[in-house]
């Protein structure tokens, strides 16, 4: 959208390879589809549940008892993406961008071919091109995996309730799932390898998970499914899946109506006939590694997303990048993207939020003499008359003693982490310091005070 | 020294307390003065001061109160099958709410014993620059001397006693949050869904308030089911950003408050239901109208207390016109040795966190060789109407007038958040404005957000202000997706382009 702006002729070739289970979306990727926006409204289907609860404390009164009814939700969820899906349709022809509904692979220089549903092909070329395919879920490789289970792409319009659930993983993906499933109502177990949420501080991350145990699921650790049979059809049906664990040889069984897999993605990179223009990839993890301009080691393609190598796999992060990308192709711009200090949100039944360094690769990079850890545990005021969870929300700042006690980490663990973890990730931004935190005052009474 | 103590603090509130507190981790003996005069009504509470007993607290657990009663309707679209009939029940709101004030209550008194803080209840006057005279309710006397004093007794609501009957029939947010029934009677008719039970509220402000306070009352009010109904004067929200207030006015509006603008009541007066008849003017129509209401809450400001303190025996100053003690920027009033910090002091916000912070920096200046002055600059601050709002830095209206319109760039947007999309929800008013100085800079003047978890979404923008924060660098901060706030990262039409400033699209 951005490139046509600038008077360029642009096309868009966008196709999704259905699911194993056969399930397909419309234009708008991973993010509308089957990724942020279903996964936040679940979340909030989730909150919405607790907040059922804690209303009766604050003096709302109805009728015990109250179920979810998951085709209600899902229907819902699915009526809004797909009018997010007509409105980039829309907004792409209002700004003269040709949009393909088909399969895009490189044939030769500056050439691609796409092939639509039926099988049609056509050739284009182009200038240049920039690769936005993004990932897919990747799955176990054991039997019965691609029969019988289902990943996020199928979750989010999945036709019936998935009823007593096992999620297989410990990714972000992984927990968003667990959690808002069982807060609907659903019974819940989560098996993981080794670790939760590789890659984040890990501090946090088990306080996410201890939170999660405390609410009711079930988690299974050092273990990994070897097969999934399928007991008795239905919608859902009846399926068991048998672990080995990762530490010696003990196998448990067990017994669900759904098994999710959420163990990680790849980037959709092998199958595009970068091979033919002669674009690199890393072998092993299927990233295309780019210069600090997104541009691959041909000159004229460049490359944002998910797919890129050492980025960060997030919808505001691939959105800067492309319009930044176009401003300086054809804007006379200047600024790249700046990777640095991105905060993001788990969006975990309690959410977390964070900006900068985790407290171990802070501790790597400086040294735990250089950096100092502020940190609290506080009780937002929402949660004191419903008399839920006391001492559970936590925040903690990791500052620089070298660099003026310079805030680089900034973490979160409590109800609206997204929107508490914007701003300073904006101050951090403009180099926040310690003292300049302490002079800030605080809203009150706003968790984000704290 | 021949003073019995360090420090006397008058006034246990949220300035008081801290300042105490702070004082005795320097090793210092001190000494806490705190004294509720039961309200018109009868009302009193324990120690804690208003934000605990009669403000913050109770008003954001009620706001949350309201707002469960929005997520109950939201959670059907959601799908949680809820039966009907769902209705509130005050009683049960109020007895939680009060309970967990009582618990502050008892909160305090420990950390300020743990402290070695002393505490008297006691209502204090001066008697001396050094000399402050407790009494107790039966008039007891009890004498405190001090090196330092530190007067924090904050301020009450005021009555309009110049109408007739208004300081025997109204409440004010003294009252409410203390109400042990609800301030409407049972109901009459029911609709479905939440019930608008007919208890019929006035709530009435006038001219020269702040009545952020009156129109989170009254939010809440409708939002759990009451039929409630603002009269005002004249402007919402004076001295906040006008096309802000008026933004959230017209939220509360179509949210179902009913308003009264440009009227002011003459009198009320008790009728043989129980009721109240309220006759008011409109200065619009020249016209007078009439109608009658369970309870008459007023907002019409809050006088700072210092009647009692007899501050002319010590010859502090205090402003003329209103009443507020006078300081300078190290909270010290015109007698050496006496400060004041909180409500009570002139040109300061009425807000906890600029207390709690002034009277923290006041201790540490006065006893621990700190030279550090409050900074009084851009105090993030939140209103917590239905839908809420949160604001930092400059309205638009005060950096045209500081710095030319020439001078200045706002960019704003309109947005939906994403819950509001399956929950159906109006987001008309869901808006955010930036307001930053023009030239090579853009440094960021102030900031203004519309919207759910306002104050969760300022608060860490509020930081960035004060490291002096600029557009581009908010530009080249990644947002957070998906979030309300992150909409602030992405703002770039400006109202002086004249384009549709909605958002579209991811």
């Amino acid at each position: 959208q951005e490139a046509a702006k600038y008077e360029k002729k642009v096309m868009v070739l966008d196709f999704v390879t259905p699911t194993p289970l056969g399930n397909s979306w419309g234009l708008g990727g991973t993010c509308v589809n089957v990724g942020c926006i279903p996964k936040k409204l679940m979340h909030q289907a989730a909150l919405l549940g607790q907040a059922l609860q804690d209303s009766r404390k604050f003096g709302w009164q109805f009728a015990e008892g109250v179920k979810h009814d998951w085709m209600t939700m899902t229907e819902s969820v699915q009526n809004y993406i797909g009018s997010l899906n007509w409105g980039y349709r829309v907004a792409l022809r209002e700004k003269k961008v040709t949009y393909e509904n088909a399969y895009g692979e490189f044939v030769g220089p500056h050439t691609i071919k796409a092939t639509n549903k039926r099988g049609v092909e056509k050739l284009y070329t182009a200038e240049r091109f920039l690769i936005a395919t993004g990932e897919r879920p990747r799955y176990l490789g054991i039997p019965g995996d691609k029969e019988y289970c289902i990943s996020s792409d199928d979750l989010f319009s999945l036709p019936y309730c998935p009823g007593k659930t096992l999620v297989v993983g410990a990714s972000y993906v992984a927990l968003e799932c667990a959690g808002f499933l069982a807060g609907l109502g659903l019974d819940v177990t989560v098996m993981v390898r080794s670790i939760l949420l590789r890659g984040f501080d890990q501090d946090m991350a088990n306080k996410i998970g201890e939170y999660m145990e405390e609410h009711g699921i079930r988690f299974i650790r050092e273990f990994v499914p070897i097969k999934v049979e399928q007991i008795e059809e239905g919608t859902p049906g009846r399926l068991k899946v048998t672990a080995k664990s990762t530490k010696g040889n003990e196998i448990i069984e067990g017994e669900y109506n759904t098994v999710l897999v959420a163990i990680g993605r790849d980037a959709c990179t092998r199958k595009i006939g970068l091979d033919k223009v002669g674009v690199k990839i890393n072998e092993k993890t299927g990233k295309i590694p780019v210069n600090d301009e997104e541009q691959t080691n041909v000159p004229y393609i460049y490359a944002i997303g998910d797919i890129l190598q050492d980025k960060l796999e997030l919808t505001p992060v691939a959105i800067q990048a492309g319009r930044l990308l176009v401003k300086r192709l054809y804007a006379g711009g200047t600024s790249k993207c700046d990777y640095v200090n991105v905060p993001t949100t788990v969006f975990t039944p309690l959410e977390y939020g964070a900006c900068g360094y985790s407290e171990e690769a802070a501790v790597e990079k400086f040294g735990e003499e250089n950096i100092e850890v502020y940190h609290s545990h506080f009780w937002p005021l929402e949660w004191t008359v419903p008399s839920r969870d006391n001492n559970k929300c936590y925040a903690k700042i990791i500052c620089n003693i070298r660099d003026n006690e310079r805030v680089i980490g900034f973490h979160v663990l409590g109800p609206s982490a997204g929107e508490v973890t914007q701003g300073f990730a904006a101050a951090i931004k403009c180099g926040l310091t310690k003292e300049q935190l302490d002079s800030t005052i605080g809203i009150h009474p706003v968790c984000a005070e704290v | 020294g021949k003073n019995e103590y360090d420090l006397l603090v008058i006034g246990g509130g949220s300035g008081g307390l801290a300042c105490a507190k702070e004082a005795a981790q320097f090793g210092r003996k001190v000494a806490v003065l705190d004294y509720v005069e039961p309200s018109p009504q009868g009302t009193k509470w324990g120690l804690g001061g208003t934000c605990v007993n009669v403000g913050c607290i109770p008003k954001k657990l009620m706001h949350q109160a309201a707002l469960l009663g929005s997520a109950l309707k939201d959670a059907q679209h959601y799908g949680w099958n809820i039966t009907q009939p769902v209705h509130h029940t005050w009683s049960v709101m109020a007895q939680a709410v009060q309970n967990y004030v009582k618990s502050l209550n008892w909160g305090h008194r420990v950390q300020l014993q743990d402290k070695k803080v002393k505490y008297f209840n006691l209502k204090g006057s001066f008697s001396d620059p050094y000399t402050v005279c407790g009494l107790t309710k039966a008039g007891k006397e009890t004498i405190v001397t001090a090196e330092n004093i530190v007067i924090a007794t904050g301020g009450r609501p005021k009555y309009p006693t110049h109408i007739a009957g208004a300081l025997e029939h109204g409440i004010t947010s003294d009252d409410l949050f203390w109400l042990k029934e609800s301030p409407g009677k049972t109901p009459l008719v029911h609709c479905p869904f939440v019930l608008h039970l007919y208890e019929i509220i006035v709530y009435i402000s006038l001219t020269d308030a702040l009545p952020d306070v009156s129109l989170e009352c009254a939010g809440f009010l409708t939002g759990i089911g009451l039929d409630t109904t603002v009269m005002m004067r004249s402007i919402p929200l004076r001295g906040f950003d006008q096309q802000m207030a008026s933004l959230v006015t017209e939220h509360m509006e179509s949210y179902g408050t009913k308003f009264l603008k440009r009227c002011f009541p003459t009198k009320v007066e008790k009728l043989e239901s129980n009721r109240l008849q309220v006759t008011w003017k409109n200065t619009e129509l020249g016209t007078e109208g009439t109608d009658s209401f369970d309870t008459v809450m007023w907002a019409v400001g809050r006088a700072p207390d210092i009647e009692t303190l007899n501050l002319e025996a010590v010859g502090v100053k205090t402003n003329s016109e209103t009443g507020k003690i006078i300081v300078d920027a190290s909270e010290a009033t015109s007698v050496p040795h006496i400060y004041a910090i909180g409500d009570i002091t002139e040109g300061r916000p009425e807000l906890t966190p600029t207390a709690i912070a002034a009277g923290k920096l006041l201790a540490r200046r006065l006893f621990g060789q700190s030279s550090e002055l409050m900074d009084y600059d851009n105090v993030p601050t939140t209103v917590f109407t239905p839908l809420e709002y949160g604001c930092v830095g400059l309205s638009e209206e005060a950096a045209v007038q500081c710095y030319g319109s020439d001078n200045i760039e706002v960019y704003h947007a309109y947005y939906k958040p994403l819950e509001f999309t399956v929950a159906e929800r109006d987001a008309t008013q869901c808006y955010i404005k930036m307001v930053c100085l023009r030239g090579s800079e853009q440094r960021i003047l102030g900031l203004h957000f519309i919207g759910p978890n306002a104050g969760e979404v300022i608060q860490g923008f509020a930081l960035g202000i004060k490291c002096g924060a600029t557009y581009p660098q908010l530009m080249k901060t990644i947002g957070i997706h998906p979030t309300c706030a992150e909409e602030i990262t992405k703002l770039h039409i400006t109202k002086r382009s004249g384009l549709d400033a909605t958002v579209t699209g991811c």
